[in-house]
């Protein structure tokens, strides 16, 4: 990076809108409310804030890159653009009928995801593809243009066209597009084939509705930022922040806005693979637990995984199956309800329940003291001794015990005849536990495990609970980084200008057609570097591409890396043996075995362009092992394996120099969390001011008193 | 209370917990693994972990309800043939006999079990559905068992680690998709081997050696929870019947629900003999959907497992087609089957507060297709006429519930979930030509029956194929509750209009389409008790004729499809001055 540029990097999230700026290697950070009403005000003011901070000029701004939950939040709360959706006649409810599936077997009284677009508004034309993207029944101009009067009177903003097969074959859509804005030049106009162009219509044209439905309000929205930004003196390029973790111009994602959801949490992402990367750990779980969810994360090789569909606004418990499907890029995680907020009850067998209803900021916890009554995950870390009641948040809220105390008492400890403290273990325990699940259960379903991975714990809640999670995964290192707090943003700072493009091209490996596939990566290549070179600056790129491969008959596709690049970019006459050969190591690593005689086909083809790393981190030895006395007290904590109070010294993060080390049990405090060191972790500081927590107990010894 | 106590309960609070999550990872592993559409696409499985017993302690959330409740059976017949102590290390046993497990030869359950420091501690079993079995395959028309495919007994699957490579090689040689089923047999084995592992490092974290004390702890709280529930309703027998439509002649389903004595009993003397062809229900079968339908209504929160299932008893006599014996024909079972939560709710919803929803086209409608010259007649085709199957998952309307509108073309009672359009028609020489809502098909009602869909399917380029017909709720139609309508009845015809039988193997001729209109759900409360404003919005959205919204709603709409307030009032006053206004009265207040 040049010593001149000066990057700023904004996330808008739920509650706060964190903004850091990077200059020289060195950050700066402030947190405002967010100002859900008009968001740019929230930005400007964090933005002045941080400029001041630093002394920098608005004007020697060289690069803004910005995220928001605004897509996510018009999704959730249904607040988008009147949107119509033109598809195959035969096939308008399609986003209604979804899966046909209820996502909960027992519960009589489950709702269905509403629809973005209404059944009135689905409005079917005669037309229709074959699955190799033939015409059988050629596009009824005259029922495209039927259309026009209709959505001149209700006054629709935005329409997706979605029509089957149409990943194959285009035509009919871009067809239906021209009629439609020749007469309506102001409508904005998604079609299923560019925003998501890939077999199975329930998540295409789902994803073409969604991008339709946010696309008016989040282009006013990201144009006039850019309007405020050049009027507060900044001028530089805008980038975006996607959810497949990369960043992106204005242009592109005014053009697919959809592309922006859940762009926070994939900062979080790319914040913790740098992390890796700069300590050279190969295999990482990303875990971020704020006040509402805990997101959790697989890296490996310093790169998270990634996945090309995603739920978003799910509305029960965020059950699998109870949101609105996307098929985009995006980094793959699991999201669940546990937060520092969430409530803990007891369910209809008398067990200890935390989540995922959370008391939010209003009333907040009841060590809040602003008329929360449930007991939540705060609560207990306050009974536990993890949270200093006179230095949360720096001491800016003074947290009361005995109201956390109580509650733990009457919401939780009462019936199991467990006193507030017994409660609060028990509290701590279940969330834990639960995390512990979600993490096991989704590296399952990408065939992967978590043990022996170094956890990376960042967000308010994490470094409280990161030492108990990692002893339940049977992961013996975590680490917690400096500026935890704002590590998505941090995380906008560090990825990568990049665009990825996807096609539904069906072929049998051996009898691969290699030059419809050359022809077909080409025409992606193509479109990715328009794309990226627009953001670049000139920077070297890289190109990764991947075929989506399965067994004849099978469901899942494995991703396979093609093994070409930039500079060998066609596919060899040999193709279809080195293909079958990539297909077979994969799915053995996964499945620990390949099936003979069963043929295997591809459906997708994914391609990557994005600027290249910058040169790989370097991995700093550790520092010298420095014993530093306590500098901040003593505090009776209580460890969780044991349930037994043990006395525990104090240490103020900002006084442990690179190299301190010291031996839980053992709390390690700062502005924004505290991390807790059991009795069975040694944590120390690292030259780049990581605290690297190893576990002490022998590898297979079960931790157990 | 001190601490180490505490701890101990929370920690079985956790284990219990991590069981749940142990089985569903075994789950995620069958979805990933398999081959066959039914498990992968559709989720058409069942994972468990069970006790030395043969008690289920815990069910994956991911599966359906058929096999997770007959599988939670078939365990104990497997224990019965290989008692635990006789089991060892690396042995793996395999059935897919239909009175031991879920009640056709498509499903396949394996059970393995799990050693921990070398004591056999508990087993693992999943039951699923596989693309082939042999035989006429999935539909009706069989008249015995042996008709319908290849029957596994108890096997062993793998003996100490070591394939039974005879078994295999038969079953390849009996199936029309061999490397496919053999390839799901083994997904089946390797997923109880994902659970295995996570069992025994949860045994070692929390430092146990045996199962028992946790499986008491799991059985008790969730027997005495079941039972807590039971006690609050109102003691009593409550009577209900259902008539089908069968396969020749109409099928009646007659149950006695029991509330006492801290248990439900469902009896279901009266019900009719077994048909004789394919829709035969065997009892683990009947016990899982009849507890499916208790457990919804009365415990949807409580844990499936042996602990909440045993105060849910049912009887059937033997010969009737809920119990069905040897070798009666069985592949289509489910026909049944699904309708049997209907029959139990209609019983509860006499007693409990507020009702419960209306009935819905419960059974699915599975189309099983099937093509090549040596399938089909080819009346005159001259085209190619590629051999194909293809199992396409559908529903109907569900009933509408107390409070709110059915659930349009969504399952219930299975758990099963539709496959994509475009990735059958990329596998499958078929065309479908439409797949959507079918208008007026849900039940008029305060609340709305979930709207039924229409299919029509044709061949590729016109070609000929048989469809397996196994459809049901084409006489007979959901019925709706206080006064709500009944859904619309299903209807099998080609696209011409001919009518095919609902039930039973057909041709559908060159060119021509497959029509299937799936019932719709029935209605909840009296029609003119849903706001008008709903009608119309109903009506707005194509899902509610104008003319409908005046004959069955009592709502009027003007030319721009607005409420018109005064003539909705008179046609509402009109129609109540003809009814019995004071069963409606009594049916108002139930709902309050």
């Amino acid at each position: 990076m040049a010593a001149e540029e000066i990057r700023l990097a904004v996330d808008i999230g739920g509650t706060f809108t964190d903004v850091a700026l990077e200059i020289g290697g060195a950050f700066h950070t402030a947190k405002t409310l967010t100002t859900p009403e008009a968001p740019e005000h929230g930005v400007l003011q964090g933005v002045r804030e941080v400029l001041q901070r630093a002394g920098v000029q608005p004007q020697a701004v060289t690069t803004v890159i910005y995220g928001t939950t605004l897509a996510t939040n018009l999704l959730i709360e249904q607040k988008g653009s009147a949107t119509a959706l033109v598809t195959t006649e035969g096939f308008r409810d399609v986003i209604e009928m979804r899966n046909e599936n209820r996502y909960e077997q027992y519960d009589l009284d489950i709702d269905l995801p509403t629809p973005l677009v209404p059944r009135r508004l689905r409005l079917p034309v005669r037309e229709r593809l074959n699955a190799r993207g033939e015409v059988l029944l050629p596009l009824a101009e005259a029922d495209v243009a039927a259309l026009i009067p209709r959505l001149r009177s209700q006054a629709v903003r935005s329409v997706a066209i979605g029509f089957l097969h149409s990943y194959m074959n285009a035509a009919h859509e871009e067809q239906a597009r021209d009629i439609l804005l020749a007469a309506l030049p102001d409508l904005e106009v998604t079609l299923s084939s560019e925003v998501s162009p890939e077999m199975r219509e329930y998540e295409r044209i789902s994803t073409a509705c969604a991008n339709a439905y946010v696309q008016p309000l989040m282009s006013r929205h990201l144009r006039g930022l850019q309007q405020q930004l050049a009027d507060a003196g900044l001028r530089c390029p805008l980038y975006l922040m996607l959810s497949g973790g990369g960043i992106t111009t204005l242009e592109t994602a005014v053009r697919f806005p959809v592309r922006l959801v859940e762009s926070g949490p994939a900062g979080g992402a790319i914040f913790a693979s740098h992390v890796a990367r700069q300590l050279g750990l190969d295999a990482v779980l990303s875990y971020d637990m704020g006040g509402t969810t805990a997101k959790i994360c697989l890296i490996d090789d310093g790169a998270p995984q990634t996945s090309r569909s995603f739920e978003v606004a799910r509305v029960y418990r965020f059950l699998q199956g109870s949101g609105i499907p996307l098929r985009i890029p995006v980094i793959q995680m699991v999201e669940i309800g546990a937060g520092g907020g969430s409530i803990a009850t007891l369910d209809a067998l008398g067990r200890v329940a935390v989540g995922p209803e959370s008391a939010g900021s209003e009333p907040g916890p009841a060590c809040y003291d602003r008329g929360g009554e449930h007991p939540t995950v705060t609560d207990a870390d306050v009974v536990l001794g993890r949270i200093d009641p006179q230095q949360f948040a720096g001491g800016r809220i003074v947290l009361d015990h005995d109201k956390a105390a109580d509650a733990l008492l009457h919401g939780v400890g009462k019936r199991l005849d467990l006193d507030a403290g017994g409660a609060a273990l028990g509290v701590s325990e279940i969330v834990d536990e639960n995390m512990a699940n979600a993490s096991r259960v989704h590296a399952i379903e990408s065939g992967r495990i978590v043990e022996n991975r170094t956890l990376i714990a960042f967000g308010g809640a994490a470094p409280l609970h990161a030492a108990r999670l990692a002893e339940k995964l049977n992961v013996r290192r975590v680490v917690i980084p400096p500026e935890a707090g704002v590590g998505s943003a941090i995380g906008f700072l560090r990825a990568p200008v990049s665009y990825e493009v996807t096609r539904s091209f069906y072929q049998r490996v051996t009898s691969l057609d290699v030059g419809a596939a050359n022809a077909l990566l080409d025409a992606m290549r193509a479109e990715a570097l328009a794309v990226v070179e627009a953001g670049a600056a000139g920077r070297p790129l890289s190109e990764t591409r991947t075929a989506f491969m399965r067994y004849v008959g099978q469901g899942h596709e494995v991703g396979v890396e093609l093994p070409v690049r930039i500079h060998t970019p066609r596919l060899e006459p040999n193709a279809p043996a080195v293909l079958l050969a990539a297909f077979e190591g994969e799915y053995r690593r996964l499945y620990e075995r390949s099936i003979p005689y069963l043929e295997v086909e591809i459906l997708t083809w994914v391609l990557l362009v994005s600027t290249a790393d910058e040169a790989p981190a370097p991995v700093v030895e550790p520092a010298q092992a420095v014993a530093v006395p306590p500098s901040g007290g003593q505090r009776r904590i209580v460890d969780t394996v044991t349930g037994e109070p043990l006395t525990a010294p104090v240490y103020q993060r900002r006084d442990l120099p690179p190299g301190a080390q010291l031996t839980g049990p053992a709390v390690i405090v700062e502005d924004d969390t505290a991390t807790v060191v059991s009795s069975r972790f040694r944590a120390q500081v690292h030259p780049l001011n990581y605290l690297v927590l190893e576990h002490l107990a022998p590898q297979d010894a079960v931790d157990r008193h | 209370m001190s601490n180490t106590a505490s701890l101990s309960t929370i920690h079985q609070h956790i284990m219990w917990n991590r069981l749940i999550s142990v089985v569903e990872e075994q789950a995620q592993t069958l979805v990933r693994t398999a081959f066959s559409t039914s498990v992968r696409e559709a989720g058409d499985l069942a994972a468990g972990v069970f006790d030395r017993q043969g008690r289920m302690l815990a069910q994956a959330v991911t599966g359906t309800p058929g096999h997770i409740n007959s599988m939670a059976e078939g365990v104990g017949h497997f224990i019965a043939k290989h008692p635990v102590d006789t089991m060892e290390p690396g042995d793996v046993f395999i059935t897919n006999d239909p009175w031991f497990t879920s009640g056709h030869l498509h499903d396949i359950t394996v059970v393995t079990p799990t050693f921990y420091r070398d004591r056999l501690v508990g087993l693992f079993a999943n039951t699923c559905h596989v693309v082939d079995i042999g035989g006429r395959g999935f539909g009706p028309d069989a008249r015995q068992v042996f008709e319908e495919g290849v029957t596994i007994p108890i096997l062993h699957l793998f003996r100490r680690g070591a394939p039974n490579a005879t078994l295999l090689d038969l079953i390849r040689a009996n199936v029309r998709e061999p490397q496919q089923v053999v390839g799901d047999i083994f997904s089946f084995a390797a997923a109880n081997d994902t659970g295995a592992h996570r069992l025994q490092s949860m045994m070692a974290e929390f430092d146990i050696e045996q199962l028992d004390d946790l499986a008491e702890f799991i059985f008790e709280n969730s027997r005495q929870a079941t039972i807590e529930r039971i006690r609050a309703i109102k003691p009593g027998t409550y009577c209900n019947e259902l008539t089908m439509d069968g396969y020749d002649e109409p099928v009646t389903l007659r149950a006695a629900l029991t509330v006492g004595n801290g248990g439900i009993h469902v009896d279901y003397a009266g019900t009719s003999p077994v048909s004789s062809h394919g829709i035969n229900v065997v009892l683990n079968y009947t016990k899982a959907y009849t507890c499916f339908g208790v457990k919804c209504a009365v415990a949807p929160d409580i844990p499936n497992n042996y602990g909440s299932l045993l105060p849910i008893t049912f009887s059937a006599p033997e010969g009737c087609i809920l119990n069905a014996p040897r070798p009666c024909a069985v592949a289509a079972r489910h026909i049944i089957g699904h309708l049997l939560p209907d029959t139990v709710l209609g019983c509860l919803h006499q007693v409990l507060p507020g009702g419960v929803q209306a009935e819905g086209s419960a059974s699915l409608w599975n189309i099983q297709l099937r093509g090549g010259s040596s399938v089909s007649p080819g009346h005159g085709y001259t085209g190619e006429r590629p051999a194909f199957e293809m199992l396409h998952f559908n529903s109907g309307g569900s009933g509408a519930r107390p409070r709110k509108d059915g659930m349009s073309a969504t399952a219930f009672p299975s758990g099963v979930r539709g496959m994509p359009v475009e990735a059958n028609e990329a596998i499958t020489p078929v065309i479908f030509w439409r797949k959507e809502f079918r208008e007026d098909s849900g039940g008029a009602g305060a609340q709305r029956g979930g709207l039924g869909q229409v299919i029509e399917i044709g061949g590729a380029d016109g070609m000929p194929f048989d469809v397996l017909a196994m459809f049901e709720r084409v006489d007979n139609a959901p019925r709706g509750r206080n006064d709500g309508g009944d859904g619309a009845t299903g209807r099998v015809t080609l696209a011409s209009g001919a009518a095919l039988r609902p039930k039973g193997q057909q041709t559908i001729p060159p060119h021509g389409r497959l029509r299937l209109e799936m019932a719709g759900g029935g209605g909840f409360g009296h029609p003119h008790d849903r706001p008008a404003e709903r009608v119309a919005e109903d009506v707005r959205n194509g899902i509610v004729s104008v003319s409908s919204a005046r004959t069955r709603y009592g709502v009027a709409l003007d030319a721009d499809g607005c409420v018109d307030d005064a003539a909705t009032a008179a046609l509402r006053r009109c129609a109540d001055s003809e009814q019995d206004l004071g069963t409606r009265l009594k049916h108002k207040d139930t709902l309050r």
